[in-house]
């Protein structure tokens, strides 16, 4: 008991704390805030961040990224997470570029394929994980050194250039509907459309479930092995879908392609709001978070501070996010308990 | 029968089957390379993966206490960065060397703070600091990379001890595995590592101060990587920031094909020492039998999976027997001796 007085009592509960923990509470405004109010402080000293160029190749790539996001964010929901998608992007990238280099199918088809070659490969992490029982961690960490292996093994050393393959490929990266990329298009009918699934359907409140409270689930009568395979199965498509992005936006695609990737898809999630433990978050705040990354990125480059400092900040970036969520979680357990308290 | 026996050799069953196929591999190399077992190849087999060799230790103690270590590899890059700065700079490169460790165990406190302090996942908090050391390290030294170390350094690097085909920095893990793993298997220090990672709470209320215990791993764990970083520079002769690049995933490989549970409380330095051997000679014998390294990528990646697949798939069958054996015995439960009540 003189423990809970002593956590109700802690200063820590100041007006600092409270707005803390209120914009973490809606993650999803409090990122769009920051975003507006980083570009508008950026835009001072280098005005191009609001050209129309920067902003279309900056929402262009935060789409890939975003819609591997997505996928990895229902992955980490149900308390699970998938290191293999660079993998999965890298390989599907290549298998693509390298079908439409020899002319083997026209560009929807093989970009069908591609698609279709993600979803087997998330098919298979979801073997692994749901009926094999392996920890996510370990079978995605083993099909990450796998999928690679298998590019390399195709690859061969080769690379397949922009010149190599059909113009009307690499051209999608720049075309536009009403003016809006292609690509975004692309990740906000993925974010909106899995958004609903997650709210709206039985299957969608399963995944919470099984994040959240696994024995509960089962209780429940929800069986967690089906949804666990079912969430990597489309980690696996939207894997193969941020492929063909890749493939597209890149044009020069080798065995190494969309290394390290996955660091900034996990890192999307995390600043997204999404509970590495599972149980909470949004697909619309990771598809977010890959927009901010890729705006942070973009606004050091525009402000010519070294990108060396990139990836230092990134690192940053992640810290402040989960100490955040830890903030949010501290207050929400500090309110309950007051509650409770005689 | 089932009781301590069966206890045992279900502990023991994978370090046994890990030793077969280390047996199997080495069997392999001789037959199809007569270098194979020269001390020269052993030499190198052994050199070409020391780095990872060396941080799988106190990973393992991490993991068995049950947090996670992403940032190794960036800590040998942020290692060998300041010590190529600093050498160029003309700090004397014993005092370098010593700052690099320094910094390694500051860079193993900042994640060890934030995880029990601060209370983040460590998944996360060591995701972040990979991300910020390995920008930290191309920060210092950019694009830049430094060379001329002393012959002195060099030597250690890749010279072997006279006489033997030991490599110098393979000394190192040996005193390592050996402290680490009497550490681990016969002092208190090992059970509470034991078992803070089989339950957590348990362990704080039986009196373990798990914070302090997790915050010297954390700090263990980024002085050693440091250390594998300045053995990287001395081995390459030369520092460059990007250098360690993808190392984590091969060390917790390691762990990890060591029989170590990734959620901690189960694992054994011995089971990890053989693991390496396994990885190393692997690589080596795909070297030398001229198959193509992308293989290696794919079996060590299989490796992996299979290494938590069988136990498991064991570990099912064992209780389906005794499931069925318990039926058998069930019909006379009340008369049952203490023989039985073990058996069910």
């Amino acid at each position: 008991m003189a423990r809970a007085t002593a956590v109700v009592a802690t200063p820590a509960d100041g007006p600092l704390t409270r707005l803390l923990g209120a914009a973490a509470r809606q993650r999803e405004l409090s990122l769009v805030v920051i975003l507006v109010a980083m570009i508008g402080l950026v835009a001072l000293q280098a005005p191009q961040i609001l050209s129309s160029d920067n902003l279309t190749d900056v929402s262009v790539l935060a789409a890939v990224i975003a819609v591997a996001a997505i996928g990895e964010a229902m992955v980490v929901i149900t308390r699970n997470v998938d290191l293999s998608v660079e993998a999965t992007m890298g390989l599907v990238a290549f298998a693509v570029a390298g079908v439409l280099s020899n002319g083997i199918l026209p560009i929807p088809l093989a970009m069908l394929f591609g698609v279709g070659l993600g979803l087997v490969l998330g098919m298979a992490n979801g073997v692994i994980v749901a009926v094999f029982h392996v920890p996510s961690i370990v079978a995605t960490l083993g099909t990450l050194s796998i999928y690679r292996g298998i590019d390399f093994l195709i690859a061969g050393g080769k690379q397949v250039t922009a010149t190599q393959l059909p113009a009307g490929y690499t051209a999608i990266a720049r075309a536009t509907v009403l003016g809006i990329p292609v690509f975004v298009l692309v990740a906000v009918a993925i974010a909106v459309g899995f958004a609903a699934i997650l709210r709206m359907t039985t299957f969608g409140r399963s995944v919470y479930a099984v994040g959240s409270n696994p024995e509960g689930a089962a209780i429940l009568g929800i069986r967690a092995g089906m949804v666990t395979f079912v969430v990597f199965s489309i980690c696996g498509l939207l894997g193969g879908i941020a492929g063909v992005m890749w493939g597209i936006l890149f044009g020069t695609i080798n065995a190494t392609s969309a290394t390290g990737v996955t660091l900034q898809v996990i890192a999307a999630v995390v600043v997204g709001g999404v509970n590495i433990f599972g149980g909470s978050g949004t697909v619309i705040g990771a598809a977010l978070g890959a927009l901010f990354l890729t705006f942070i990125g973009n606004a050091l480059i525009l402000v010519r501070l070294s990108q060396f400092w990139l990836q230092a900040l990134y690192g940053l970036v992640i810290l402040i996010a989960v100490a955040l969520d830890a903030v949010l979680v501290r207050q929400f357990q500090r309110s309950v308990s007051g509650r409770r308290a005689p | 029968m089932t009781g301590v026996g069966g206890l045992l050799g279900r502990l023991a069953r994978w370090e046994v089957l890990l030793a077969v196929f280390l047996v199997v591999l080495i069997a392999i190399g001789a037959a199809v390379s007569p270098v194979f077992l020269s001390g020269r190849n052993f030499a190198n087999l052994i050199a070409a993966v020391i780095e990872v060799a060396i941080m799988s230790l106190p990973m393992a103690l991490i993991i068995i206490a049950g947090e996670i270590d992403l940032s190794v590899e960036s800590m040998v890059g942020l290692a060998a960065a300041i010590l190529g700065a600093l050498y160029s700079a003309g700090v004397p490169l014993p005092v370098a060397i010593v700052a690099v460790m320094i910094v390694g165990g500051l860079g193993g406190l900042l994640n060890g703070v934030l995880v029990t302090r601060v209370g983040l996942p460590s998944l996360v908090v060591t995701l972040g600091t990979l991300a910020l050391y390995r920008g930290l390290a191309l920060v210092v030294l950019e694009s830049r990379g430094v060379s001329n170390f002393p012959s002195w350094f060099t030597g250690f690097g890749f010279g072997t001890v006279p006489g033997l085909p030991i490599p110098w920095p393979f000394t190192i893990y040996l005193v390592l595995a050996v402290v680490l793993g009497i550490v681990l298997h016969r002092t208190w220090i090992g059970r509470q590592l034991y078992a803070m990672g089989k339950n957590q709470s348990a362990a704080r209320f039986s009196g373990i101060r798990v914070a302090r215990v997790k915050l010297r791993l954390f700090v263990l764990s980024g002085v050693v990587a440091a250390l594998a970083g300045v053995i990287l520079v001395a081995r390459m002769s030369s520092a460059r920031a990007d250098v360690g690049s993808g190392l984590t995933l091969v060390v917790i490989t390691i762990v990890l094909l060591g029989g170590v549970d990734i959620f901690g409380g189960r694992g054994t330095i011995p089971g990890v020492v053989l693991a390496f051997f396994t990885l190393a000679v692997m690589g080596n014998v795909l070297r030398l039998t001229n198959v193509s390294s992308d293989i290696q990528s794919i079996a060590v990646g299989l490796l992996l999976i299979v290494s938590v697949v069988i136990p498991t798939l064991a570990r099912r069958v064992k209780s389906a027997i005794d499931r069925a054996q318990g039926n058998r015995n069930r019909p006379t439960p009340t008369v049952g001796g203490p023989s039985e009540v073990v058996a069910s």
